[in-house]
């Protein structure tokens, strides 16, 4: 039974979120453009304490982010080449998800006591606008919670197993649950938390993420629009 | 030279009675909905003072508008590329909605359905935010109304600056005036550019500077790019909205929503023709004092034979040529020299122009306070009021302001000597450079102001906006992205639906000649 979960869990879930997250995204953009938005409520309390929460938040969570992309999904091999031990990349992994994760906490913190408790903020959210930011405070501290555990085992075992499962669904090898089925509770309750997020993600205001506008960099000032599209 | 034409505004502030008709029409049509509660796309302020929102001229603090560099480069004083994305998170320079005011209801209902008691009921104001009661407001997109609330307030208004603090007091007995606001659909407009997204544009082929709601993300850099302060934040769809010109009605030669209705016919409309190469040269010439020549300079005669050839090779339609030969707007701006920019020290090269007040000037001058410079009041003599002017309309420049309240006073004059004395004297027009044609052709438009002489708008040809006109009868009109029916809003249409707004006529029509039967 414990094999049952564990496979459907950690081996069909990801998948089934994956493509909820990709083909939701797609049909979302195609569909209806017009609510592809970051839905600031900056206009209704623009304070320096939101500032400093939006900024702490958005920052932390993109560092941990790309923190846990390259952590994961960097090859086992290509770590070997650069002479990368497990148990160094198990210390900058618990020191920069440490810093980034209490910025990011803070932030997060602040930014859910103001969407809950101010009157104008509250009445611009949607449910969903509540529901995700309390989910990502939760996935946060459940992340921050995994670094006792990671604690117990500083040669970086534990997480060569967690990287070998990201590895292995990313690029559809048989047998990915097997390796996280002896890792600690605590992982696993934020993996599943991190999956569903992905899940969630194309019902959200998180979709803004996908246009982050880097293009902007590259980009003439002025845009003149021709009568031909 | 790459000519290209736009629909300009001119706004007559001498005749402006500030019953703001243009406000209301403006805000039923346009803004009646969800979210953009606070929006007022054009908006009526009494001057002197801080406006709506509050204290919006003063870029030292809202940071909206150009700045020249070191390197005679301009950069959006809100910051560089790099930086109005490291601002992405929380812009440090986003006016907080309190700045233009609290969104507000009556509660109306309360008069008919109180209970009897000893004070009559009042009608409470409830917060269209939040839906909770407000106890007082606080202030209003009109809070200065013919100079209300207090003085101290008002003096901040940012063109005090240069004028002496202790007469201030002094001068509102004699000055006020009214500037209706709008969207300036700038030919530099720095909205445009503050917008990560690229969703804001302006149209080639009447300079409309639009919104693309499918395109914008919220990332609201574009409200604190505007030195005016016309783009707005709609807080409950998540994107900006703004003026949009009244295109639909542009479009098929009818004026703006507010043109239309200005009662005092204080609106202008007309085409312009203007060099876009040399736009970026224009907005950044060194001293901000020249920002309205260089303007002016960009401007171009709708007479010149050579312009009309380069402008027929640019893609200017001939109607268009046609109607920037009758443009009141080329009149009062390069003709005649008496409309001015809204702060061209922005470097936005606004292209909604205002004729400056001459009624509080001329009280003075009833009143006996100025004298006469020949045949024409001494204008420069009332310092105040034209240094205020000044700094509202040529960046600080007295002399075009001072020039152009001459030429309206000789226009005045030689006016009130044909009727009241009976005599035709070119004695006033004279002494400004004014020929007696141009002094009756500024009657004619300026005074008179008859609807065809006031809106000479060309029809837009839409049929050249896509080659397949048939293809788009009966198609989607304006919408949300969403609002027609299931099918998508990209070309690649995710499932297989028609596009929305062009259908392709499944055959390829071509005519050809039937050679002619021979008769037998």
């Amino acid at each position: 039974m414990d094999t049952f979960f564990n496979n459907l869990l950690f081996g069909y879930y990801p998948y089934v979120a994956g493509t909820v997250f990709l083909l939701g995204s797609v049909v979302r953009f195609d569909m209806s453009q017009y609510t592809w938005k970051t839905n600031s409520s900056q206009i209704a309390d623009s304070s320096p304490r939101f500032r400093l929460g939006n900024n702490l938040f958005h920052i932390g969570v993109l560092i941990l982010f790309f923190g846990h992309l390259i952590g994961l999904l960097t090859p086992h091999r290509w770590e070997e080449a650069l002479r990368i031990q497990p148990g160094l990349h198990q210390i900058v992994s618990m020191t920069s998800g440490g810093i980034f994760g209490l910025c990011a906490v803070f932030g997060g913190a602040i930014l859910i006591h103001r969407r809950l408790t101010n009157p104008r903020v509250r009445a611009q959210s949607s449910q969903m606008d509540v529901a995700i930011i309390i989910i990502l405070f939760i996935q946060l501290l459940l992340g921050l919670g995994t670094i006792p555990f990671s604690a117990q085992h500083l040669d970086g075992s534990e997480m060569m197993l967690l990287s070998a499962w990201a590895q292995h669904i990313v690029t559809f090898q048989p047998g990915a649950a097997a390796f996280v089925a002896k890792v600690s509770w605590m992982f696993k309750i934020h993996l599943f938390l991190g999956l569903t997020i992905f899940l969630l993600f194309p019902f959200t205001r998180l979709v803004h993420i996908w246009s982050a506008p880097i293009w902007y960099l590259g980009r003439r000032y002025q845009i003149v629009r021709m009568r031909h599209g | 030279m790459k000519i290209r034409a736009q629909i300009g505004m001119v706004l007559n502030l001498d005749k402006c009675i500030g019953c703001h008709t243009c406000s209301i029409t403006c805000k039923n049509v346009w803004t009646s909905r969800d979210g953009v509660e606070y929006a007022w796309f054009n908006n009526v302020e009494t001057k002197p003072g801080i406006g709506y929102p509050k204290d919006w001229e003063n870029q030292d603090h809202w940071k909206g508008g150009w700045r020249r560099s070191a390197n005679s480069k301009i950069t959006p004083r809100q910051g560089g590329k790099w930086r109005v994305l490291a601002n992405i998170f929380a812009n440090p320079n986003l006016p907080q909605i309190d700045e233009y005011y609290e969104p507000f209801n009556f509660d109306y209902q309360r008069l008919h359905n109180a209970p009897e008691s000893r004070a009559q009921p009042t009608a409470k104001p409830y917060s269209a935010l939040t839906g909770r009661p407000m106890d007082k407001i606080e202030w209003g997109p009109n809070w200065e109304e013919i100079l209300g609330g207090e003085f101290a307030k008002r003096a901040r208004d940012y063109n005090f600056r240069e004028i002496e603090k202790e007469i201030y007091g002094q001068f509102e007995h004699t000055f006020m005036m009214y500037l209706p606001r709008l969207c300036e659909h700038c030919l530099n407009p720095t909205c445009v550019a503050s917008c990560p997204s690229g969703a804001i544009y302006k149209r080639e082929e009447d300079g409309i500077v639009l919104i693309d709601q499918d395109k914008c993300r919220g990332w609201r850099m574009c409200i604190s790019g505007c030195p005016y302060k016309k783009i707005y934040y709609n807080w409950q769809s998540g994107k900006s909205e703004k003026c949009i010109f009244c295109y639909p009605r542009i479009e098929a030669g009818q004026p703006t929503v507010c043109s239309e209705t200005c009662v005092g016919r204080i609106r202008y409309l007309g085409v312009m023709l203007y060099d876009a190469d040399r736009i970026k040269d224009a907005a950044a010439v060194a001293d901000e004092r020249d920002l309205y020549q260089a303007q002016l300079d960009l401007f171009l005669d709708p007479e010149d034979p050579a312009v009309i050839a380069q402008a027929l090779a640019d893609g200017v339609q001939q109607s268009w040529l046609d109607a920037a030969r009758r443009s009141p707007v080329y009149r009062m701006a390069v003709d005649w020299k008496v409309a001015f920019p809204l702060h061209p020290e922005y470097r936005t090269l606004p292209m909604v122009w205002y004729v400056p007040p001459l009624s509080s000037i001329s009280a003075a001058v009833d009143q006996g306070q100025i004298g006469f410079d020949g045949e024409i009041p001494d204008v420069a003599s009332l310092r105040i009021p034209v240094k205020y002017l000044a700094n509202l309309l040529s960046a600080g420049d007295e002399k075009p302001v001072i020039e152009a309240l001459r030429r309206m006073f000789a226009m005045r004059i030689y006016r009130r000597r044909q009727t009241v004395n009976g005599v035709t004297d070119t004695a006033a027009p004279d002494q400004v450079g004014l020929s007696q044609a141009q002094v009756d052709d500024m009657y004619r438009i300026m005074a008179i102001a008859n609807y065809e002489d006031r809106f000479v708008i060309p029809t837009n040809h839409r049929e050249l906006s896509t080659d397949d006109v048939y293809g788009e009868r009966g198609g989607c009109g304006f919408s949300f992205g969403d609002g027609c029916n299931t099918s998508g809003v990209n070309p690649t249409n995710l499932f297989g639906s028609k596009n929305p707004q062009r259908r392709k006529f499944p055959i390829a029509v071509t005519v050809t000649p039937r050679p002619s039967k021979t008769r037998k």
